[in-house]
């Protein structure tokens, strides 16, 4: 109180703005670039896209007919389908197969630096290499059906990619190989994370491990396996190069999917507005599938 | 020391006397199969032969639907480079409208292009307003049907001398384990070939109604009806050929395990590679010998503009090169295309290309698809397509109203 009074200028809180001023100037130029750039193009590519731009933009504003023409385009409903069907195939067997490799790999095996190099090894290479490799093991002529038929099995058919029915399979087998690796040794980071103690508390109690797992183990890993759904998610959504470098949207459009449908519209057919149609449909989609999340996961903070 | 001194002193008088600065001069093109870049080496050997300057080759491969996008990326972003390829036609509208590319009226006017280029609807559609921005190279047709003699002597039938007798010879080659029509799966592979059914089977008129005056009656009529009735069993024979790139397809004519392939005469710059002879080893059938007719599409050179005046002294340079006599008839016979002047002599020319010269000087000629429709337009059909051919289930009517719709909306 003495203090107070012998000090000539009034003590007030610190100005909030002016806390940590000099990592708020560091944060400036990421905050206009991500304002920049993903906002302001954001928001130039939904205007643009109610226009008719051709090769080159222009403000010829033509309402919601880009819109229109898109969702009576067959092949954009085909490239919506095809994904919806590989993204919830996907998400399910990656989450699954990688637990379930993380869990068996947990049971201190032997060699188990070598089996997670193996499992893991196949998300250092690219999509487009995943494709390539994948799109010749597949090939009737040279890969998969030719071996199996030249050990003496000449009616063995399988060629997923030159047939319209299963092209999606042969898209997952690719995807899923490629993948999984990544989500495994995220769970085995998460299984390692659980205390010791808990696996002697539930022998003591006699719980028999696959049920530990299931309601015990589970629940714990929570953060992990939101991680690993995010992970997953993205990448489901931009699914572009596997699907160039592997069947390129054969045979026929039946293995489509909406990125390839955004560039195809915007660079080959010289159709921006189509384009960003596309694209501001896409964004649409991931919004809606993100924001009750965002806004679960905000409620629960403040709770 | 005294030798290598000399030597440098002579080069750099020789390169101060000249009057122009050698400027190495970016082309970027979509040739890379082993024809097409046999052709476009005969530009660059003449190039770096005739002038100063230096052809830096800027090949992108995977054909066209890939590189243009490059392209188009390029000179828009400001990093244009010396001159480009695009296919005749709309492709570059925008491109030209919008003043990206150098007007090359002037040299056209100087050389007499007006004259010398046949026929002179190539020059047309380089034409914007009067003014001229590309230079035609070849004449490109769509309108054959080529036919491997290997697989039809080992199926023991006669080589199919039309589209009739090629469908009657089919059962007999796919008894011999062989394919009768190879096709590549790619969408403008599949488009390519229904077009050449549309102009042999619709008749030039009805083709013409369709895709210059978009006329949808008519593409909702009978004509194509039967277009797309000879399609679905051209679909039938094309079954089992698990290939996508065009040269893999005629790769299987080269050694004989399919019959036919319908493809354009670039297809003959690989049997050229092979070492096969035409009339010999293969033969080929314009318009599917049903209507003898040459439609002449083709690739075209277009300069964007640049601010520095040396590379477009450069640029006018090749302009002229590539149009002159030499230039035309080393390119045209690696290519397997035709020349865009009627004044040189094609002696070396095989029977096929030479089929292809008399019909050109006939004047049995039809603009290309690429010319009269929008890449838009182009990209939809060409997804109807693809879905056609690859789907057995895929019904002719069908088909076909989804593409009198199409026309309806072209633009």
């Amino acid at each position: 109180m003495s203090r107070a009074r012998r000090g000539t200028a009034p003590v007030r809180p610190p100005i909030r703005l002016f806390r940590n001023l000099s990592s708020k100037i560091a944060a400036i130029p990421m905050v206009l670039v991500g304002l920049g750039v993903f906002v302001g193009g954001t928001i130039w590519t939904v205007v643009y896209s109610f226009t008719d731009s051709r090769l080159l933009p222009r403000l010829q504003f033509v309402g919601f007919e880009q819109y229109e023409r898109l969702w009576s385009t067959r092949r954009w409903l085909v490239s919506i389908e095809n994904l919806a069907i590989y993204g919830i195939v996907s998400l399910v067997f990656t989450m699954c197969l990688g637990f379930l490799l993380a869990a068996l790999l947990d049971r201190k095996i032997r060699y188990e630096d070598t089996f997670r190099t193996i499992f893991l090894y196949p998300f250092a290479l690219s999509f487009i290499v995943t494709g390539l490799v994948w799109q010749w093991l597949l090939n009737p002529d040279f890969g998969i059906q030719s071996v199996v038929r030249s050990m003496g099995f000449p009616n063995f058919n399988f060629d997923p990619l030159y047939n319209s029915d299963l092209v999606l399979i042969g898209l997952l087998i690719a995807g899923l190989w490629q993948g999984t690796g990544l989500i495994m040794v995220i769970m085995l980071a998460g299984l390692r994370s659980i205390d010791e103690d808990i696996w002697k508390a539930t022998r003591v109690d006699g719980i028999p491990i696959w049920k530990t797992y299931i309601i015990v183990i589970i629940p714990m890993m929570k953060p992990v396996f939101v991680t690993a759904l995010v992970l997953v998610t993205s990448g489901i959504v931009k699914l572009y190069d596997l699907v160039v470098a592997m069947t390129s949207g054969g045979p026929g459009i039946s293995s489509e999917v909406p990125a390839k449908y955004v560039y195809d519209t915007l660079f080959t057919r010289q159709n921006l507005g189509q384009g960003f149609a596309a694209s501001t449909m896409m964004l649409v989609t991931v919004a809606i599938i993100l924001i009750p999340w965002a806004y679960m996961q905000f409620r629960e903070k403040r709770q | 020391m005294k030798k290598t001194l000399s030597l440098l002193a002579t080069t750099s008088l020789i390169s101060a006397g000249s009057a122009a600065v050698a400027v190495d001069l970016e082309v970027t093109h979509w040739w890379t199969s082993g024809g097409e870049a046999a052709a476009v080496a005969e530009f660059a050997r003449l190039f770096n032969e005739n002038t100063e300057h230096t052809w830096v080759d800027g090949a992108i491969a995977g054909a066209g639907g890939t590189a243009r996008p490059i392209m188009i990326g390029r000179i828009t972003g400001g990093d244009p480079m010396g001159a480009t390829q695009f296919n005749h036609g709309r492709q570059a509208e925008e491109l030209v409208e919008a003043g990206l590319m150098l007007d090359l009226t002037d040299l056209a006017e100087e050389e007499g292009w007006r004259d010398i280029v046949n026929p002179p609807s190539l020059l047309d559609s380089c034409t914007l307003d009067g003014r001229i921005y590309c230079v035609p190279i070849n004449i490109h047709s769509w309108q054959w049907l080529w036919l491997s003699h290997q697989a039809y002597e080992e199926a023991g039938v006669d080589v199919p001398t039309n589209w009739d007798e090629f469908v009657a010879a089919a059962p007999a080659l796919q008894e011999a384990g062989k394919i009768p029509l190879a096709m590549g799966g790619q969408p403008w592979q599949q488009n390519g070939a229904f077009g050449v059914m549309a102009i042999a089977l619709a008749g030039i008129e009805a083709w013409e109604a369709v895709n210059v005056d978009q006329n949808a009656e008519v593409a909702a009529g009978p004509e194509f009806a039967r277009v797309f009735e000879a399609a679905a069993e051209a679909r039938a024979l094309s079954a089992r050929s698990n290939v996508q790139d065009w040269n893999q397809a005629t790769n299987m004519l080269i050694t004989g395990q399919a019959g036919g392939q319908i493809m354009g005469d670039w297809a003959q710059g690989e049997f050229q590679v092979a070492g096969l002879v035409a009339g010999e080893d293969y033969s080929c059938l314009p318009g599917l010998g049903v209507n003898e007719i040459i439609s002449t599409g083709g690739d075209a050179f277009y300069f964007p503009k640049v601010s520095d005046p040396e590379v477009e002294a450069a640029q006018f340079e090749l302009a002229s090169l590539m149009l002159s006599q030499e230039a035309q008839v080393a390119f045209n016979l690696r290519k397997g295309s035709l020349p865009v002047r009627g004044d040189v002599d094609l002696e070396a020319a095989n029977d096929c290309m030479k089929r292809g010269l008399e019909i050109l000087a006939s004047g049995n000629i039809l603009p290309d698809a690429n010319q009269t429709l929008s890449p838009d337009t182009q990209g939809q059909i060409e997804d109807m397509m693809t879905e056609f051919w690859s789907d057995q289930n895929y019904t002719a009517e069908e088909a076909q109203r989804l593409y009198a719709e199409i026309i309806a909306r072209a633009d």
